[in-house]
C-alpha cells in the first residue's frame, strides 16, 4: 500500500463521513455546512483522479454557488424546521436503508465488473486536437467534438432562469430580484467586495482565456465573475438590475445565439453544422467562449438572485 | 476522418441538414423569445409554420429514402462525435409534435396576450419561451443518437415543463410542480448513472454503435435496469404515477395539452430506443412481462381512479395514466423473441397509440379548458347544457373520447386493435383481456362526462367569457387528426418500420 | 485496489446515501441536498471511468470529463429551480412540503 493510496483512502473516508453527516444531521444548516465541506473535499478527489477541469468546476459551481443557494434557502426556511422534523417512520427508514444498501452493493459490483483494459476515446481525442488547434483536450471535446452538448447546455441556463423568474407574482414582474441591501460603508462586506472584486474579475477572465490550452474554461471563469457580481450586490455597492430591461435579456442570450449562429454558418464554409473552417477553429472557438462568458456569468448570478421581488423605483 | 467511421455503418446523407433545422429552429425561437413577450408572440407563428414544414419534410424524406436520415454534427463521426438520426419512429413523433405544438400555440395566443399599454407581463413571456423550449427538447429527444445528448435533452424538457405546471401561481400547482421536478430529477440522475456505466463498459454512447457491441452481461443488465427505472419515473408509469394528476390537471389547458400529449411520450420513446435499438439482444421475456404488468396496472388503476374523479381535468389526467399503460403492453409482444410478423404489428400498434393519444389528449385538455373558461368551473356533475353552449368543443371532446376508449373511427381503435391482434398471435391472451377491460372502464368514465354534457339544461347556459370560434376550430382539428389516423390505410404505417434493426432471427443467420 | 476502484466504491456509496436521504427526509430542502449528493456520486463514477481510460499520455479520458462538467452545470440549474419553487411555496403557504396534503391550501392560523 503506497502513501498515495493511503492518503486516497483517508480522503475517501472523509468524504463518506461528510456525506453521512449531510444526510443525518438534525438541522438543515448543519447539513448544508456538511455539504459544502463535502464539495471541497470532492475537489481534492477530482485532482487525484487527474481531472483538473472538473475540480475547478466542482469547486466553483458544485460546492461554491450551490452552497450559496442552499445557505440562502436554509436561512429563509428556518421557521419550517420544526414543522417538518423527521417523523420516526421506522418501517420506511428500514426499507429505504435496505434498498439503498442493495443499490450501493450492486453499483460497487458493477464497478468491479468494468472491463479491463478500459475502452477509451483518449487516443482519438488527442489525435484530432491539432485539427482543432486547442491544447486542452476537455475543451476540444466540449467545443469541437461534442459541441452540440455545450450549445444546448448554454441554452439550458437562460431557460432555467426564465423558469425561476416565472415564480414571481404578476405585480412585480419586470422588477428587481432579491432584497435591497443597505450599503454599510464601514462594514466588512463592503471591504471584502472592494478588495476581492478586481482580483476576482481578473482571475475569472484569465481562467476563461487559458481554458483553451490548460484546465479552465468559460463555465469556471464565468462562475467566478458571477460570484464577484453577487458579492457587490450583497455588499450593497450595486443593485440587481430589473429583469425587464432589454439589455439584460440581450446579455443573457448573446452567448447561445452567437454559438448557434457560428454553428449554422458552418453549413456555408466547411459544409457541416457546428464544424469550423480549417485554420479558423481556434479563433472561432475563442469568439464563442468570449460571447458565452458574459451570458453564463449573468445567468448564474441571476439564478442565485432568484425571482423578482420589488419594482424598480420610478 | 476517424477510426470510428468504419464502425458506423450508416453514412450521413443529404437531407440531414433538415435534422439540424428541426433542432435549431425551436432553440433559436426560444432564445429570441426571451427578449420580450410581444416579439415572442409575433415570431411564434412564423417559427411554428417553419417547424411544421421541417417536420413534414423529414417524414417525406425518410419515407422516400426508405432508410434513416443521419447527420454527423460538426463532421465528427461517433464514437468521438455526435450524430442526429431520424428513422421511421422519429419521423412519426416529430410530425406529431409539430402539429400538437402548432395547435397549442394557436390555442394559447388568446389566453396569453399581453394587454395593451404594458410592455410585458409574466405569463405570456413564460408561455412562449417554455413552449419553444419544449419543442426544441422534444425534437432533440426524437432525433438524438447519443445517450448523453439525450440526457441534456431530457433536462431541457424538464426545465421547460415544470414551470408550465405552476404558471398560474396557485399553491396547489406550485406543490405539484415541485413534486414533478423531484421525480423528474430522480429519473434523470438514474438515467445519467446508466449512461456513465455504459460508457465505462463499451467506450461509446452512440445508439447505433452500442447496438453492435452490447452483450448480455451484468453491466448491460444493470444499466438497462437503472435507465429504464429513471425513464419510467418520468413517464409516470404505475406505480410511479403519483406526481402526474395534480401536475397535469393544475397546469393551464394549453400546457396540459403539451404535457400529457407529448412530454410523457418523450421518456417512453427513450425506453423504446433503449430496449429495441441499443440492447435488442437483451430483451428477455421476464423483463418485458414486468414492464407490461406495470402497464396493465396503470390501465386498471388509472381507469378506476378516473371513474371516481369529481373534476373534469383530474379525470382527464388519470386517463393519461391509463393510456400510458397501453404503451407498455407492446414490449412483450414486439420483442425480438416474438415472431417477425407479430413484432411489427405490436410496434406499429404501440407507436400509433402514442401518436393518436397525443392528438386526442391534447384535444381533450383544450376542450376541457374552453369548457372551464365558459363555466368558471370544471365539476363534472354540473356540466349539463354545455353541449348546447359549445357544440363544436363538445364534438371535438367526443371525437377524442372515441380514440381513448378505442372505438372506430379513430387512431386509438386501430392501435388497440393491432395490440390485441399481436397479443392473440403471441398467445399472450391475458393482455387482450386487460385491454378489453381498460376499454370498458374508459367507456365508463367518458360516459360519465358526456352524459351530462350532452343533456340539455333547463335553461340555455351562457358562457361567462366569450369563447373564440378559432380556438374551438383548433381543438376540432386536433380531434379530427386522431380520427383521421383511424381511416388511413395500413400502408403509411410502414413508415414506422424504416430503420428498425434486424430481429434476432435475422441477426443470427 | 487502485484509486479508481476506491473512488468507484465511494461513488456507489454516495449514490446509496443520497437515495436514502431523498426517500426518508420529509423536508424538501433536505431532499434537494440528497439529490445533489446522488448527482455528485454519479459524476464521481464518470470520473472513475475517465481515470480508467487514461491513454495516449493523458491522465484520463477527456470525454467523460467533459460530460461531468456539463452535468455539474445542469445539476446546479436544477437545484436553483427547485429552491426557487420551494421558496415560493413557503412565501405563499407558510409551509415547506411536497406531501399530498398540500393539495388543499392549509389554514394560515394553524401550527407554526
Amino acid at each position: 500500500m503506497t502513501l498515495a493510496l493511503a492518503l486516497e483512502i483517508f480522503l475517501a473516508m472523509l468524504i463518506l463521513a461528510s456525506a453521512i453527516w449531510t444526510i443525518t444531521a438534525r438541522g438543515t444548516f448543519a447539513a448544508v455546512v456538511g455539504f459544502v465541506t463535502y464539495g471541497l473535499l470532492l475537489t481534492l478527489v477530482w485532482m487525484s483522479l487527474s481531472s483538473v477541469d472538473i475540480a475547478l468546476t466542482e469547486a466553483a459551481i458544485g460546492s461554491g454557488v450551490t452552497g450559496i443557494l442552499l445557505l440562502g434557502a436554509t436561512a429563509r426556511l428556518e421557521v419550517t424546521e420544526k414543522c417538518t422534523a423527521a417523523r420516526s417512520d421506522t418501517p420506511l427508514h428500514v426499507v429505504a436503508a435496505i434498498v439503498c444498501a442493495l443499490v450501493t452493493i450492486g453499483l460497487a459490483a458493477v464497478v468491479l465488473a468494468l472491463p479491463v483494459p478500459a475502452p477509451t476515446l483518449a487516443a482519438a481525442a488527442v489525435a484530432n486536437m491539432p485539427a482543432v488547434g486547442l491544447g486542452n483536450p476537455v475543451a476540444a471535446v466540449l467545443l469541437a467534438y461534442r459541441a452540440l452538448d455545450t450549445l444546448l447546455e448554454s441554452a439550458v441556463l437562460p431557460l432555467a432562469l426564465i423558469g425561476v423568474w416565472s415564480l414571481a407574482s404578476d405585480q412585480v414582474w419586470g422588477g428587481r430580484p432579491g432584497f435591497q441591501q443597505q450599503l454599510d460603508r464601514e462594514g466588512l462586506l463592503v471591504f471584502l467586495a472592494r478588495l476581492l472584486t478586481p482580483f476576482g474579475l481578473l482571475t475569472g477572465i484569465y481562467i476563461v482565456w487559458v481554458g483553451a490550452d490548460a484546465p479552465g474554461g468559460k463555465f469556471q471563469g464565468g462562475t467566478i465573475l458571477a460570484a464577484m457580481w453577487i458579492l457587490t450586490m450583497m455588499a450593497g455597492i450595486t443593485d440587481c438590475p430589473p429583469i425587464g430591461r432589454l439589455w439584460l435579456r440581450i446579455v443573457l442570450i448573446t452567448g447561445p445565439i452567437v454559438f448557434l449562429a457560428i454553428g449554422l454558418a458552418g453549413f456555408v464554409v466547411p459544409g457541416t453544422f457546428l464544424a469550423y473552417p480549417a485554420g479558423l477553429a481556434k479563433p472561432l472557438i475563442l469568439i464563442i467562449e468570449a460571447a458565452l462568458t458574459p451570458s453564463i456569468a449573468a445567468s448564474l448570478g441571476l439564478l442565485l438572485a432568484g425571482p423578482p421581488e420589488r419594482m424598480p423605483e420610478g | 476522418m476517424m477510426s470510428g467511421s468504419a464502425a458506423f455503418s450508416e453514412a450521413a446523407n443529404a437531407g440531414g441538414f433538415l435534422l439540424v433545422l428541426a433542432v435549431s429552429l425551436p432553440t433559436a425561437g426560444m432564445l429570441l423569445s426571451v427578449l420580450g413577450a410581444r416579439l415572442a408572440a409575433r415570431a411564434a407563428p412564423i417559427l411554428m409554420l417553419a417547424g411544421l414544414g421541417v417536420a413534414i419534410a423529414i417524414a417525406i424524406e425518410v419515407w422516400r429514402a426508405e432508410q434513416p436520415l443521419v447527420y454527423f454534427v460538426g463532421g465528427w463521426v461517433p464514437p468521438l462525435g455526435l450524430a442526429l438520426r431520424a428513422d421511421g419512429l422519429s419521423a412519426a413523433m416529430l410530425a406529431t409534435t409539430a402539429i400538437v405544438v402548432c395547435a397549442t400555440g394557436l390555442y394559447g395566443r388568446a389566453a396569453f396576450r399581453v394587454p395593451a399599454g404594458v410592455s410585458e407581463t409574466r405569463a405570456p413571456l413564460v408561455f412562449w419561451v417554455l413552449l419553444m423550449a419544449v419543442w426544441a427538447a422534444l425534437n432533440l429527444v426524437f432525433l438524438g443518437d447519443d445517450l448523453f445528448n439525450l440526457y441534456v435533452a431530457l433536462e431541457l424538457l424538464t426545465f421547460a415543463a415544470v414551470p408550465l405546471v405552476c404558471l398560474d401561481g396557485r399553491a396547489e400547482t406550485l406543490a405539484a410542480a415541485l413534486r414533478y421536478l423531484l421525480f423528474a430529477l430522480l429519473g434523470s440522475v438514474l438515467y445519467l448513472l446508466g449512461v456513465g456505466l455504459l460508457y465505462g463498459g463499451y467506450g461509446t454512447l452512440d445508439i447505433v454503435l452500442l447496438s453492435g457491441v452490447v452483450r448480455p452481461e451484468p453491466i448491460a443488465f444493470a444499466t438497462l435496469g437503472l435507465m429504464t427505472a429513471g425513464l419510467l419515473a418520468k413517464t409516470a408509469l404505475f406505480p410511479l404515477h403519483l406526481w402526474l394528476p395534480p401536475a397535469h390537471a393544475g397546469a393551464p389547458p394549453a400546457a396540459s395539452a403539451v404535457l400529457s400529449g407529448l412530454v410523457v411520450k418523450a421518456s417512453f420513446f427513450l425506453v423504446v430506443r433503449l430496449w429495441f435499438d441499443v440492447m435488442p439482444g437483451l430483451l428477455n421475456l421476464v423483463a418485458a412481462q414486468v414492464l407490461s404488468t406495470l402497464g396493465a396496472g396503470a390501465i386498471l388503476v388509472g381507469s378506476v381512479l378516473a371513474l371516481r374523479q369529481a373534476r373534469l381535468k383530474l379525470l382527464i389526467a388519470y386517463s393519461t395514466i391509463a393510456q400510458i399503460g397501453y404503451l407498455f403492453l407492446m414490449f412483450p409482444l414486439a420483442g425480438a423473441s416474438s415472431a417477425q410478423f407479430g413484432s411489427n404489428v405490436a410496434l406499429t400498434g404501440g407507436m400509433l397509440q402514442a401518436v393518436s393519444h397525443a392528438f386526442a389528449k391534447a384535444a381533450m385538455f383544450m376542450s376541457a379548458g374552453l369548457i372551464a373558461e365558459a363555466l368558471g368551473h370544471d365539476r363534472i356533475t354540473e356540466l349539463r347544457g354545455v353541449g348546447q353552449m359549445l357544440p363544436v368543443t363538445v364534438f371535438a371532446f367526443g371525437a377524442a373520447a372515441l380514440s381513448l376508449v378505442g372505438l372506430p373511427p379513430s387512431g386509438g381503435f386501430v392501435a388497440k386493435w393491432l395490440l390485441l391482434t399481436a397479443a392473440m398471435t403471441a398467445g399472450q391472451w391475458w393482455w387482450a383481456l386487460v385491454m378489453l377491460l381498460g376499454g370498458l372502464l374508459a367507456g365508463g368514465y367518458m360516459l360519465r362526462v358526456l352524459a351530462p354534457v350532452l343533456t340539455d339544461a333547463s335553461e340555455p347556459l351562457m358562457p361567462r367569457v366569450p369563447i373564440l370560434r378559432s380556438r374551438e376550430l383548433v381543438v376540432l382539428a386536433l380531434a379530427l387528426c386522431s380520427m383521421l389516423l383511424g381511416i388511413l390505410p395500413l400502408r403509411p404505417f410502414g413508415l414506422l418500420q424504416i430503420g428498425r434493426p434486424p430481429t434476432s432471427e435475422a441477426r443470427s443467420r | 485496489m487502485s484509486a479508481a476502484t476506491l473512488f468507484g466504491w465511494c461513488g456507489a456509496a454516495l449514490v446509496g446515501l443520497g437515495l436514502y436521504g431523498l426517500i426518508t427526509h420529509p423536508h424538501p430542502l433536505r431532499k434537494i441536498l440528497a439529490f445533489n449528493l446522488i448527482g455528485s456520486g454519479v459524476f464521481l463514477l464518470f470520473g472513475v471511468v475517465a481515470r480508467r481510460g487514461a491513454a495516449a499520455g493523458m491522465g484520463g479520458d477527456p470525454v467523460p470529463q467533459a460530460l461531468v462538467i456539463t452535468g455539474i452545470v445542469v445539476a446546479f440549474s436544477a437545484t436553483a429551480l427547485a429552491i426557487a419553487l420551494l421558496l415560493r411555496i413557503f412565501r405563499q403557504t407558510g409551509q415547506a412540503t411536497v406531501s399530498s396534503e398540500s393539495k388543499h391550501p392549509p389554514e394560515r392560523s394553524a401550527d407554526s
